[in-house]
């Protein structure tokens, strides 16, 4: 059964007239890993912003249904409680803002959204602490303002973090991997490993095969100027990790 | 009765100046536009005398105390003088290979001046007030009304002579043109220069002000800049005036669209100096930087006063300035970054910094933001201190007697506002840098004791 | 949209005036004669039986004030005030000086219980552990209505109360440094209180004591076209600590009330100070009308070595802020400091900053402000860090930052950095800028609202500022700040 059906998906940048997704259809089921690959440019991030309601961009034609229901005309927090995560490339720091504040914030703003009592304090802690470990964050990390200071590494494990804490129905990783030593990598991949359930997609945005040997997709999507010109199953990945983009890209065209 | 309605007490430089109006004014050039323009600053200057520390924009140079007497204007230069001149015009050229505009006691000296560049016209500023272009009264009426500045107003009252210079638009010049300005006697000198760099062109011109040593001349000069759209002026500027010179200089530019103007000045000159700087944005997507080097020593007195206006979106500015003081030098920094309303997207980073070499000066400090749009990234900062004693201590560790490290890390300091300096539109901007850390380096070691 | 503009317009319709406190009390009142003159000063003087040195000063005050001008430097303009269409002395008509609590009017009590200031002791104790305490001094008008724990602190020495009736009951102490830190000449609006002030808090901690519980002073302005020019002294005697506390608030009115308080700080050697103000006067409607003029002197002498005085202040209410709480650091080694959350919304004008004058050896001041502007306001921070020839080692380190909702208000900021000493070493900076997109729009797909969303940065934006404030009065402030900005930004 597919979670999330976007069909004929087009957006541009809100004050230009650039034209970014070009009629993208893309079907993922649910419990499915979909990994989504391509050059750079070819509106990776775009649409994981388009999904999740950046106002930067415009949204000019086509449909994004989570279990049924067209998102695209939600606020982002509508879309967060409605279950869609997306995991930042480059996470924002938040001064002044401590870590478990933002976490219980969001947490509870969400549980409200859906008509759920806030969570307990100490029931909340508990959780953190339980997840915070499983992703080697340590204490000082979590007594820190939102993301101030952390490595590269730090940010992206601090990103599962929340998603494993939100527990989204669908999860879009966008360029999760970069700026990732392969330990941290490791650790992160596990993350999500630990997160799969019949229940829950992923949509794994990246641009290297790397990362698709720690998260094993389902299938492999390649997305150019704003279309998916090509799905097959991981050994997609291998072929494009091969050959280059070029090659696919020109098959396509 | 009020404090207002006091008339206050005139200087004896006041009465001079006052007095040397009524005698001189019939010879200024120039028709009744101009004459009216002057009789408008007369009747400011009049009724508000020189600025003093009551006047908030002169809070710390209290002109009034720092000018007693005022000299007399300048005359036609003499024999003496001219070879004087002469001799400072060479000094001042130094090993550039720029075309030199000369301007002697205030007077554009034609015949001393170099041969131009196609695109790049001068004229002398006499000429043109004679033959009534409007342009230029226009320009002065519009600084007036615009700054309503006591010092600009003072010199618009004795608006005589200067040179203009006039880049055509496309023209890309890969000459320097350098302004050499210099005092040859214990006047008061006046002097007025406007630039006007047209629509795409480029051009690097550097200001040089020299004079004797030892003799209390006074100068009072303004700079209008005009930058077109799309057009390129970087402005290096050099202040080495005598020790007892008393230096005014005032710096009016309007940025177009799309325009990039950049300036540096290096001061360590005068006895009493004031550089005001007053840029403005008109045009969208537009770049300035200011910056400047100052290093006093003994008594000398030296205030930088700018306000960046940013009157339209999308415009950058970057402001950095460094203050040296030795002895008991007194230095001044008031910088105001304005914001307009919609003046959206705005950038601007304006950085005060000052090194102390003596337990005796003085630094003031007044870094302003005035801001009234929403979406902006401004910044100011300002530091006041001594050299990092960890630093000198690792670099006299090292065998680097006391004055060396201290000159070596004074340079370091200086090094930051000068590096960057440019985009490369001064032609000769290598030697310009490495002749302005020289001078750092050359103020340092001279340092007695 | 961008979310900002979002969550400007959303709240744009909502009601801008979210101020809660706007009741006011109708209880007879004794008014002087509406004006001000010689007799006037006479008449409070008078009125509070004051010794005869007394009356002499504040009619010296008032002839100097005379001779004065209004202050015209600060970014903030206003109709010109009539002097003479005040009234500069109101007390409750049935006891305006009562004993005990049972003698003050229940409709002041009651006041007081509305605005949640709890003045019955044995309320006050409920559940409280005795270092939460609270000492209360209550000033209702021109004023002091009561003051709770008073024996208490008695027995630890502690001098605290109105400060009409130390004039009274300690004449010496209060004329040994009355004036000594801000002088009755010192500025239109000081010398102006120095000839009408009515009441304010008295304290004094003797040499070694740390005051047992947290003092902290109530006003309120209730009476129309009433001037509350309130007069705070405070000493801390060698070695001593007292942390202080000072709220504020007023009915809401459509005329324009005239607030003029003094609060002068002596911190001898080894004593610490500090004041915590949460001022919430009525800021006026959305459209400027009425609010409370706020011209207050407020300054700290660190007079004695390793001595320390810290202001934090939490800025939301009046229609005009004009106000400089300054540390004078004479001993060598003492120390200062600013902390500052200044909020402006609607058509509220903030001219407010510190000024650090270090004139011993080895002082050092920190500078914290934080400036957050809202609908049509305007809000200014000016300040002044300086080290004279003397003050050898001195250091400043100065932090200022402004944030702006909306594309019709500014935020200005005026630093005046002067250095007389090459050893001093002064750092200074500023950032003015909106909230970030990026950061409301990681917010939001966390789940937070526009709204949460911005209340959350915003709070983060204080953070340091709001640290500062004693644990109690820190979460009050959290919800006064997102309450003010309500209208704004939600």
């Amino acid at each position: 059964m597919s979670l999330l059906t976007i069909s004929n998906l087009t957006a541009k940048i809100a004050d230009e007239d650039k034209q970014i997704l070009n009629g993208l259809n893309l079907t993922i089921e649910k419990g499915q890993v979909a990994a989504i690959m391509g050059p750079n440019g070819s509106g990776k991030s775009t649409l994981s912003y388009v999904l999740a309601g950046r106002d930067d961009y415009e949204v000019t034609a086509g449909e994004a249904l989570l279990d049924g229901v067209d998102i695209l005309p939600m606020t982002p927090d509508e879309r967060a409680a409605a279950g869609l995560f997306l995991a930042f490339q480059y996470p924002m720091e938040i001064p002044g803002v401590g870590q478990m504040t933002f976490l219980k914030a969001a947490i509870n703003a969400q549980r409200r959204a859906r008509g759920l009592d806030e969570i307990k304090t100490p029931d909340f802690i508990k959780l953190v602490n339980g997840r915070a470990k499983e992703l080697g964050i340590g204490a000082d990390m979590l007594r820190r303002s939102v993301n101030v200071g952390f490595s590269g590494g730090e940010k992206k494990r601090n990103e599962i973090l929340q998603m494993s804490l939100l527990e989204p129905k669908v999860a879009i990783l966008d360029e999760t991997d970069s700026g990732l030593d392969i330990d941290a990598l490791k650790i992160v991949a596990e993350g999500v490993n630990r997160m799969r359930s019949p229940e829950r997609s992923f949509v794994v945005i990246t641009h290297y095969q790397r990362l698709l040997d720690y998260i094993k997709p389902d299938v492999v999507h390649v997305l150019s100027k704003g279309r998916i010109i090509r799905s097959g199953g991981p050994e997609l990945a291998l072929e494009l990790e091969a050959n280059g983009y070029a090659d696919v890209i020109e098959k396509a065209a | 009765m009020t404090m207002n309605a006091v008339t206050p007490m005139r200087t004896g430089a006041e009465a001079a100046l006052i007095a040397a109006y009524g005698v001189e004014k019939k010879e200024f050039p120039g028709g009744a536009a101009v004459n009216a323009l002057r009789d408008a600053a007369f009747a400011r200057f009049e009724a508000k005398g020189l600025p003093h520390r009551r006047v908030e924009e002169w809070k710390y140079t209290d002109l009034r105390a720092l000018m007693r007497d005022a000299r007399p204007l300048a005359a036609t230069t003499d024999v003496d003088g001219l070879s004087l001149a002469a001799e400072l015009v060479s000094r001042a050229k130094g090993s550039f290979k720029a075309i030199p505009i000369v301007i002697i006691d205030g007077q554009f000296i034609g015949a001393l001046s170099g041969r131009l560049p196609d695109g790049v016209t001068v004229t002398g500023l006499s000429d043109a007030l004679v033959a009534g272009r409007a342009d230029i009264s226009e320009a002065v009426a519009r600084a007036e009304e615009r700054f309503n500045d006591p010092l600009m107003a003072l010199n618009t009252m004795f608006l005589r002579d200067g040179v203009i210079i006039d880049v055509a638009a496309g023209t890309v010049v890969h000459d320097d043109l350098h302004i050499i300005s210099v005092v040859t006697a214990a006047h008061f000198v006046s002097s007025r220069h406007f630039v006007t760099v047209g629509a795409g062109a480029s051009i690097g011109i550097l200001e040089s002000h020299v004079g004797p040593a030892d003799v209390d001349y006074q100068k009072n000069t303004v700079l209008h800049v005009v930058v077109g759209e799309g057009a390129t002026l970087e402005h290096g500027r050099r202040q080495t005036e005598g020790d007892k010179a008393l230096h005014i200089a005032s710096l009016v530019a309007d940025i177009g669209p799309n325009a990039h103007f950049d300036t540096l000045t290096v001061t360590t000159g005068g006895a009493v100096s004031r550089n005001q700087l007053f840029v403005r944005f008109g045009g969208e997507n537009s770049k300035a930087t200011l910056r400047g080097v100052t290093m006093l020593r003994h008594k000398q007195h030296a205030d930088t006063t700018l306000v960046m206006d940013h009157a339209v979106p999308n415009c950058e500015s970057r402001e950095m300035f460094k203050t040296i003081l030795d002895h008991e030098a007194k230095g001044v920094f008031q910088g105001k970054i304005i914001v307009a309303p919609h003046a959206q997207k705005t950038d601007g980073r304006m950085m005060s910094q000052t090194i102390m070499l003596a337990d005796g000066p003085e630094m003031a400090n007044k870094p302003e933001l005035e801001i009234f749009a929403d979406d902006v990234q401004c910044a100011h900062g300002c530091t006041v201190g001594e050299l990092d004693e960890d630093l000198m201590f690792y670099l006299k560790s090292r065998g680097v007697p006391h004055k060396e490290a201290e000159a070596l890390l004074v340079e370091a300091f200086a090094r930051e506002a000068i590096e960057d300096f440019g985009e490369g539109t001064i032609a000769a901007i290598d030697d310009l840098r490495a002749a302005l850390l020289g001078s750092v380096t050359d103020w340092m070691l001279s340092r007695e004791g | 949209m961008p979310a900002v503009q979002e969550t400007v317009d959303t709240v744009r319709a909502i009601d801008v005036d979210q101020y809660k406190y706007g009741f006011s009390t109708d209880i007879e009142m004794e008014l002087a004669p509406k004006g001000l003159s010689e007799d006037i000063v006479r008449y409070i003087s008078a009125r509070k039986s004051e010794p005869e040195w007394m009356t002499e000063w504040r009619l010296d005050a008032y002839r100097r004030w005379l001779t004065m001008r209004e202050p015209t430097w600060a970014r903030v303009h206003y109709p010109q005030i009539d002097f003479q269409d005040l009234y500069y002395y109101a007390a409750p008509k049935s006891n305006p000086a009562p004993k005990s609590l049972d003698e003050v009017d229940p409709a002041i009590l009651e006041t007081y219980k509305k605005l949640g200031i709890p003045l019955r002791e044995q309320e006050m104790l409920a559940g409280i552990e005795p270092q939460n305490r609270i000492a209360v001094d209550a000033v209702f008008d021109s004023v002091s209505v009561v003051t709770t724990f008073k024996e208490e602190l008695r027995k630890a020495g502690v001098i605290f109360g109105s400060i009409s009736d130390a004039l009274h009951e300690f004449p010496d102490l209060v004329r040994q440094y009355l004036g000594t830190v801000v002088p009755a000449t010192d500025n239109f609006y000081a010398t102006l209180n120095a000839a009408v002030f009515s009441d304010g808090s008295f304290v004094y901690i003797p040499p070694g004591v740390r005051c047992p519980m947290e003092l902290s002073t109530y006003f309120r302005i209730n009476e129309q076209k009433t001037g509350q020019f309130e007069r705070t002294l405070i000493i801390a005697d060698k070695g001593s600590y007292v942390s202080y506390l000072e709220g504020c608030t007023a009915p809401k009115r459509d005329e324009n009330q005239l607030h003029a308080a003094v609060v002068e700080l002596v911190a001898l050697d080894d004593a610490e100070i500090k004041y915590s103000t949460v001022q919430n006067w009525y800021p006026g409607d959305a459209e400027g009308r009425g609010g409370i003029y706020n011209f207050v002197t407020k300054r700290g002498d660190c007079r004695g070595d390793r001595s320390k005085i810290s202001w934090t202040q939490v800025e939301t209410g009046s229609a005009i802020t004009w106000k400089y709480p300054s540390c004078i650091l004479r001993g060598d080694d003492s120390q200062g400091e600013f902390y500052s959350i200044a909020v402006s919304n609607g058509a509220q004008q903030v001219d407010s900053g510190t000024k650090m004058i270090h004139l011993g050896k080895n002082t050092r001041s920190r500078v914290v402000s934080k400036g957050i502007s809202a609908g049509k306001s305007q809000n200014t921070y000016r300040g002044l860090v300086s080290a004279h020839r003397k003050a050898k080692g001195a250091k400043n380190f100065t932090n200022c930052d402004s944030l702006l909702i909306g594309e019709n208000c500014g935020a200005h900021t005026v630093p005046y950095i002067e250095s007389k000493t090459s050893t001093a070493v002064f750092e200074h900076e500023a950032t003015t800028s909106k909230i970030s997109e990026d950061i409301l729009f990681y917010c939001r797909q966390r789940g937070l609202t526009a709204e949460e969303a911005v209340a959350l940065v915003v709070n983060g934006f204080v953070k340091d500022v709001l640290q500062q404030l004693p644990m109690e009065f820190m979460v009050e402030a959290q919800k006064l700040i997102s309450i003010s900005l309500e209208g704004s930004v939600g």
